[in-house]
């Protein structure tokens, strides 16, 4: 399957996330233009700014307990992000679980 | 103004009342967010909580209306050219302790993170910018991680007489003193590293220093509780002298000093850094009340036998009156002095694990 970023270039992704999240920080689902992750992500952010810090640390690199699934594949490269992005595709944001 | 006691926990900031009514808890904030560091900053009233949300990262809150009203501010972020390592540059993991700056420098804040830099807002916390002459300074690299796998910044501590002059503690990175508003630095002397080796021992810049405090009427004087010892400096942090004949133990966390008195300081000891519990299962707080030549063993009032309550650095403060005393434990007890340590009462035993508390002003 070819996932290049200019196949994809006007696709929008959904972008979820879980209630644990949503306890914080006001993150509705919404639909996210982006070639890749990284650009949906970016995209999200820029809609609502507060939610950036509780996903990624200050250099935009996903937080070591956030998991981000696409397509419900979890997605283990945690700073570049670079994964081309389709019509179809659904992002989730979750935290892991530990602790007590 | 009711005086209040804020307690960051390891499940909410709880806030006492100790105004002209009994002792109650009024308000819990961030419910089931640890909160590693609190602020009641005495220029403006407001109030600063440090939030620890582990998956979510560091937050910083601010209160302008003790607590009816929170706002989010951005957390001291460090920049990306900050990096020891290229391939890893440093991130906030924890912001460990935050302060008001000088009367003088009104909306300064200071803020002492893991993994060991020091940030100055400006502006109430609306904006930071990490200290980079700390930072970037050869022996801030000798630093190393304690309790934590980083370095932190734990204690800092303004003078009152002068703007831009303060002292920081570093666990594990010794004493540091700046008179110049952080242009410059210089580290204490005199403090002894037991856990390094013989030629290494007064190495200032590997001293793990747990807790400075400060008297704010004779500000010359600093007591700290070091990891294996107490000690105390007589001329503005440049240089300390240990106390050894201290029982029950000088392993410790927590210290506090009388603000109108430079002599009287309270410790809280634990058994050893190998058994972090108190010693023969008894809680006491030693107490000073001569400069450290001889020391008060307190436990009216404090579990006898049985007990495996350790009170953390931030976990011991005294009020501005010097008589009254709040201290709290990692096994959830909350106890009150109005007497300076004479007798103790158990406000509760029911708190999450204590991270840190201060009374308002």
């Amino acid at each position: 399957m070819d996932r290049s970023p200019e196949v994809y270039a006007s696709s929008v992704t959904k972008v979820m996330f879980a209630k644990a999240v949503r306890r914080h920080v006001e993150c509705p689902d919404e639909q996210v233009p982006g070639e890749t992750l990284r650009d949906v992500l970016n995209g999200y952010f820029d809609r609502h700014p507060a939610v950036r810090s509780y996903i990624v640390d200050e250099h935009g690199a996903v937080r070591k307990h956030i998991a981000v699934f696409v397509n419900a594949q979890l997605v283990n490269d945690r700073t570049h992000l670079d994964l081309a992005m389709g019509d179809a595709d659904e992002v989730h944001v979750f935290q892991a679980l530990s602790g007590g | 103004m009711n005086k209040s006691l804020l307690i960051g926990t390891r499940k909410g900031l709880v806030v006492i009342d100790d105004g002209s009514e009994q002792r109650h808890i009024s308000a819990v904030h961030f419910r089931g967010t640890p909160v590693s560091a609190v602020l009641h900053d005495p220029r403006d009233d407001a109030w600063y909580a440090c939030l620890d949300h582990g998956h979510f990262g560091v937050k910083l809150q601010r209160s302008d209306d003790r607590g009816a009203t929170w706002t989010e501010l951005p957390y001291p972020a460090y920049p990306p050219d900050a990096a020891d390592d290229p391939a890893s540059p440093p991130a906030t993991l924890l912001l460990w302790t935050i302060e008001a700056g000088h009367p003088d420098q009104p909306g300064v804040l200071w803020c002492g993170t893991i993994p060991g830099g020091l940030f100055r807002s400006p502006d109430r916390g609306a904006s930071w910018e990490l200290v980079r002459s700390m930072w970037d300074h050869p022996l801030r690299k000798e630093a190393m991680g304690g309790g934590y796998d980083y370095p932190g910044i734990h204690s800092i501590s303004i003078d009152p007489r002068r703007s831009g002059s303060m002292v920081v503690g570093v666990s594990v990175g010794g004493v540091w003193r700046t008179t110049d508003d952080a242009e410059s630095w210089q580290l204490a002397t005199g403090l002894r590293a037991a856990f390094l080796p013989p030629e290494r021992m007064y190495t200032p810049e590997q001293q793990d220093v747990h807790r400075i405090a400060r008297c704010a009427a004779a500000p010359d004087v600093l007591w700290v509780q070091h990891h294996n010892g107490i000690f105390r400096s007589t001329d503005d942090g440049r240089s300390f002298t240990e106390f050894t004949d201290v029982t029950p133990t000088t392993f410790g966390f927590a210290v506090a000093v009388h603000p109108h008195d430079p002599d009287t300081a309270w410790f809280v000891p634990a058994e050893a850094d190998e058994v972090r519990i108190p010693l023969d299962g008894a809680v006491v707080v030693t107490r000073t009340r001569d400069g450290g030549a001889s020391f008060d063993v307190l436990d009216d009032g404090l579990p006898h036998a049985g007990a495996f309550h350790l009170v953390y650095r931030h976990g011991l403060d005294v009020d501005s009156s010097g008589n009254r005393l709040a201290m709290a434990s990692t096994t959830g007890s909350l106890w009150f002095s109005d007497d300076g340590g004479d007798h103790f009462e158990r406000f509760t035993a029911d708190l999450p694990p204590v991270l840190c508390l201060r009374w308002t002003t």
